[in-house]
């Protein structure tokens, strides 16, 4: 016997196993079959054998034999024989084969006979796993012979102790319920309990049967619609909340009040949906979703749901600014359909946006006000009924965008008129104010329209009109409406006076509503300039004295907050004089029953090493990240940007009273802030890398107003003034060629640029700062700006968006972006094109309008800067002819464009400088100006680097490139000398 | 669910569970014609398809195709989430998981599915006893290797 089993053993030794006969099937590739009719033979060898092992060997190649497709039910009956051998990987894949190569009729003549003990066996084996194993087998192939046999076997295991089993007992029951239907009614109530298992994992699975249970037969379930409910409201689990959901999907038709029960907390569930769109969001898909929203909301029965969609479609679309919204005639729409939902509370949300949207976004305000014209000349419909007071709202905002910016309605007598109707005095207080007051501005265009024809009467006309109509809002009982109405009937009165003596008016009345009004950002104190001779760091008072602010509590809160001014006099405080005061303070304390001391530790640092005051304070600058490197940190680059604005602008002020300059066309919509065009300087220059090239600066020009954050990435576009540097970047790139490492410029601030290659190209540029270009037929046309990102999935991709925005008063279409692709970055084309096509522009420019377009580039090498040369062509469409035109450009991706901002903590910088593996170059720069913390910030945005470690003016900083190498960088200033910088790369 | 394939971008079946009686014949005919089907698709498309009296639902991973097929009235949205959570189990016992590990050690992955998923339904929804389940089974089989 013993004898047999070392035999055997050692003829397993030569037996394939079965990862020998996967591999060997895998170099077999082209006569597997022959291989594998090869292999059956030996197997069919090892399954005359008497070893359990040898066989189980076998059994377990058929298995994957089986899965190739190969017949294996030849063997049935020595699976069945090795299934019933202890061991349990044997058990495992015979599990699988039963399923896998027995055909039904098989299995049931060969199970019933033979396997139906040795599987009751294993259901009350000791070992949860052989059971598991049993019921797992068992799932796939329940007959309902076996089905009737086994039910009450695995009733039993239902109630096991361990939870293992209890909820693949749980699992099987539904297999066996479906085979045999018959055993449901015994097993239910054991069931039912099943869904209050401790378990979890036994509680879902009970859920998951019930649930499908119930879909086939959903009126026998309705009693544990209570229990059901009591689970959806407690339990964490989302596969478990999917299917209590569908479960109730099929009792609700049966149970009208359970509809009633369920709107709060599948609301809730809702509300969490919502609350994840919010953050979906992106240019691309928000239309798409609004769209969606759109779609519920008409569907949406409840007005309290109805108003949440409304509140969610309108922050999703205002969020960050309206950082998501390329088309702004869409949001107008949106907002104008949304007026037609009956018995919204939120009227007032939806004017608001109407009025911020047409004050902030000058191009859209034609659109605008020709939807609220047609909206207020439907007044009446939003007011027909008073439950529908809340809509009533918007007619506040509409008429107010009719009379401010009446110069752009095409009919303003009709709109007149509407807005003078009796109904109106049916409207709240405050409205009926808005509707008199706009009224005027209205009259006052209309005044002028007609007064420039020959047409006189119809100018008095108009005049009686209102005389006509105003009186009733004289009578209102608002005193806001009565005050405005007589006022202006009174004007008017007199302006037909004056008609009557055939006095032009029309200049005069219109000069009553004169000026603009324009939106103030919450940030616009920071821009108002600080007049000559005011220090608003000077004290205005005498500052108290020292020995005051130390000992007096309340004053200690002034110092608290103004470290800056308490900081030097501590200094100055001489070392006696501090020792005295501790001890002082000491004393003080130790008296003092009610002070409660502070923990030991730091008490003691503080009080027994001497000299601390001389430790130098860091003062941290907020305006750099520290702590949380990669956080979007756009405000406060806004900030920085809007205080060297700030700068700038004074300083040109004085620079504008001697040189005028010429301003030609400027975008549309670009003074609607405080800060108009003008006052944006290209303050930081583009870095142009051939010096033949004329400088032309690439400026952001409009809409910095109202999207903030999209300026604050705008306005990199620099140019160097300082030539020197080119120099020494040039010999950089040289050495970091030779290394093939990768490399990091740090010294000209910019992101990426784009310069107008080719100085004959007439529609070239937009705006030139300096140097404008001696010809141009279309006085600006186009204006690009640039981010470049790296693409955190792809490490061979940057993505590039190009603003594009049509300067013209000429409709341009048919855009093709085209780049003459370099060995090292190629512009990703769609398949079957050619490398020399170039890329539509996927929209259409109105005069005015702008638009943002990405393209992807795949880049090989990301250690050298890439400079591309391309083409935008374009037909500019005028009245009567269209001119094809083209616009060459650069674009240059700098070694910093495939940098991904990374956080890295200071230990594992420090364990990364450590490593050895670093390469290390460095460079000073002269003459640079700025403080040390715009410096860094600069970096961390420019570069996107961000700072591991600040210690007073020496800095640490990492970032990460798409491809995964480490850039290290230390940047230093000496005294007063310009940071010094030393990078360290990896 | 009525039945799991997966299957290389090259048509090769990895691994196959039905989860309903099916004649040997049909089977094959099925999965040669879904196998069709699905890589006949391009990467863009929906991953969702009728055929037959059946809902397709289907995944690529790398170079594998998960694939489903569940009756009509079955959610895709939480089929596609079996499928997903099915490749989080694979990776998560195998260590990012390759398409090799699973030709390999097939039956390792037969076994982490009957683990998560029993006769078509779900199981177990937690990952942790899942593979507790799959850790406790590979200690027990070792044992016995041993003796």
């Amino acid at each position: 016997m013993a004898l047999k089993i070392v035999k055997g053993s050692i003829d397993r030794m030569f037996d394939k196993n079965l990862q020998d006969l996967v591999r060997g099937i895998r170099n077999h590739k082209e006569d597997e079959a022959k291989y594998i009719s090869t292999c059956i033979d030996e197997i069919k060898q090892e399954l005359k054998q008497d070893n359990i092992a040898v066989k189980a060997n076998a059994v377990c190649k058929l298995t994957y034999l089986q899965m190739l497709g190969y017949d294996v039910s030849w063997a049935a009956f020595n699976i069945v024989e090795v299934m019933s051998s202890s061991k349990f990987t044997y058990k495992v894949s015979c599990s699988q084969l039963q399923l896998q190569s027995v055909d039904a009729v098989l299995i049931t003549t060969i199970i019933n006979s033979v396997s139906l003990p040795l599987v009751t066996q294993d259901l009350s084996s000791p070992n949860q796993y052989d059971t598991g194993v049993a019921l797992t087998g068992l799932s796939c192939f329940v007959t309902p012979d076996l089905a009737r046999d086994l039910a009450s076997d695995i009733m039993t295991l239902m109630s096991h102790t361990k939870p293992y089993i209890r909820k693949k007992a749980v699992l099987i029951m539904y297999k066996v319920f479906l085979k045999y239907p018959e055993s449901l009614r015994p097993a239910f109530p054991r069931l039912k309990e099943k869904l209050e298992d401790p378990d979890p994992g036994v509680q879902s699975a009970a859920v998951n049967v019930i649930c499908e249970l119930a879909r086939r037969n959903p009126k026998n379930y309705l009693s544990l619609a209570p229990l059901f409910f009591k689970l959806m409201t407690s339990s964490t689990n989302n596969w478990v909340l999917i299917k209590i959901i569908k479960l109730f999907g099929a009792l609700t038709p049966l149970e009208p009040r359970l509809g009633k029960k369920l709107i709060e907390p599948l609301t809730n569930l809702i509300h969490r949906a919502l609350d994840l769109l919010y953050g979906m969001v992106s240019k691309k898909n928000l239309m798409e979703i609004v769209k969606k929203l759109m779609l519920h909301v008409d569907k949406a029965e409840g007005t309290t749901y109805r108003d949440e969609l409304l509140t969610k479609i309108i922050d999703i679309c205002s969020q960050s600014n309206y950082q998501y919204i390329t088309n702004f005639e869409w949001y107008i729409s949106i907002l104008v359909e949304l007026t037609r939902l009956e018995g919204t509370r939120h009227g007032h949300l939806i004017a608001s946006q109407m009025l911020d949207v047409a004050i902030r976004v000058k191009a859209i305000r034609v659109f605008a006000v020709a939807q609220m014209a047609t909206l207020l000349d439907n007044g009446h419909l939003l007011t027909g009924n008073m439950q529908r007071n809340g809509i009533c709202e918007v007619l506040y905002a509409a008429a107010w965008i009719c009379g401010e910016f009446s110069e752009h309605l095409e009919d303003p007598m009709q709109t007149l008129e509407a807005m003078l109707r009796p109904k109106v005095a049916t409207l709240p207080g405050h409205i009926q104010a808005v509707y008199v007051q706009n009224a005027a501005k209205l009259f006052a265009t209309v005044l002028r329209k007609q007064e420039g024809t020959t047409d006189s009467l119809a100018a008095q006309e108009t005049s009686q009109l209102l005389i006509d109509r105003l009186p009733l809002f004289v009578q209102s009982a608002n005193l806001e409406v009565q005050e405005r109405a007589s006022c202006i009937l009174q004007l008017v009165k007199y302006i037909q006076k004056l008609q009557q003596k055939e006095v032009e008016v029309a200049e005069e009345v219109t000069a009553l509503f004169a000026g603009e009004l324009n939106p103030v950002a919450p940030k616009a104190q920071k821009k108002v300039p600080v007049p000559d001779g005011l220090d608003l760091d000077a004290w205005i008072n005498e500052p108290p004295s020292e020995s005051e602010s130390e000992d007096e509590k309340p004053k200690a809160i002034f110092t608290k907050e103004e470290p800056k001014h308490t900081r030097p006099r501590h200094t100055e405080v001489d070392e006696k004089e501090l020792a005295r005061r501790r001890e002082a303070r000491k004393q003080e304390q130790a008296n003092n029953p009610f002070y409660i001391k502070t923990s030991p530790s730091s008490q003691k640092v503080y009080q027994d090493q001497p000299g601390v005051e001389h430790i130098p304070v860091v003062q941290i600058d907020l305006s750099v990240p520290l702590k949380v490197p990669g956080m979007p940190m756009s405000d406060q680059y806004l900030k920085l940007e809007e205080e060297r604005r700030q700068k700038e602008r004074s300083e040109r002020k004085k620079k504008e009273k001697k040189k005028k300059r010429e301003k030609h066309g400027r975008g549309r919509r670009a003074d609607s802030g405080p800060e108009s065009e003008e006052d944006i300087t290209p303050a930081h220059h583009v870095d142009i890398v051939t010096e033949e090239m004329p400088e032309v600066c690439w400026v952001l020009l409009q809409s910095g107003y109202f999207i903030p954050q999209v300026m604050s990435a705008q306005f990199l576009f620099q140019k160097s003034t300082k030539h020197k540097k080119k120099k020494q970047k040039k010999e950089k790139e040289e050495k970091e060629k030779k290394k093939k490492k990768k490399h990091h410029h740090h010294h000209h601030h910019h992101h990426h640029h784009l310069h107008s290659a080719d100085e004959s190209v007439q529609n070239g540029t937009v705006e030139e700062e300096e140097e404008p270009l001696p010809v141009r037929t279309w006085p600006s046309l186009l204006t690009h700006v640039y981010d470049v990102q790296g693409n955190l999935q792809d490490g061979s991709q940057v993505v590039v968006s190009v603003i594009f925005e049509n300067k013209t008063d000429h409709f341009l279409k048919s855009m093709e972006f085209n780049v003459l692709d370099s060995l090292n970055s190629k512009l990703q084309r769609p398949e079957g094109s050619s490398p020399h096509d170039g890329l539509a522009v996927p929209f259409q420019l109105p005069p005015g309008v702008s638009n943002e377009a990405r393209f992807v580039f795949s880049v090989q090498s990301i250690v050298m800067p890439q400079k591309l040369k391309g083409t935008l062509t374009f037909i500019v469409k005028t009245e009567d002819a269209s001119t094809h035109e083209k616009l060459d450009f650069k674009l240059h991706f700098t070694c910093t464009s495939y940098l991904i901002t990374t956080p890295c903590y200071s230990d594992a910088y420090a364990k990364l400088l450590e490593s050895g593996e670093l390469k290390s170059s460095s460079l000073k720069l002269e003459g640079v100006i700025m403080p040390f913390h715009h410096l860094l910030a600069r970096i961390c945005f420019h570069h996107h680097f961000s700072v591991v470690e600040r210690i007073d003016s020496c800095a640490s900083m990492y970032s990460r490139s798409i491809q995964g190498h480490h850039v290290c960088l230390l940047v230093k200033t000496v005294s007063t000398r310009p940071p010094y910088i030393s990078s360290l790369l990896l | 669910m009525r039945f799991m394939l997966l299957f290389s971008r090259q048509g090769k079946l990895r691994l196959q569970k039905w989860y309903t009686a099916t004649a040997e014949r049909d089977k094959k005919k099925m999965v040669r014609e879904l196998m069709q089907v699905v890589l006949a698709r391009k990467p863009k498309m929906c991953s969702f398809l009728e055929w037959r009296d059946l809902k397709i639902v289907y995944k690529r991973y790398a170079s594998l195709y998960f694939c489903c097929a569940v009756e009509e009235q079955d959610n895709e949205l939480i089929t596609l989430e079996v499928i997903h959570r099915f490749v989080e189990l694979l990776d998560k016992y195998f260590g990012s998981v390759c398409e090799l590990d699973i030709i390999f050690n097939f039956e390792k992955a037969y076994f982490i599915l009957d683990e998560f998923l029993m006769g078509g339904e779900i199981q177990d929804t937690s990952k942790k006893s899942v593979l507790k389940a799959i850790e406790q089974a590979d200690l027990l089989q070792e044992v016995y290797d041993y003796f």
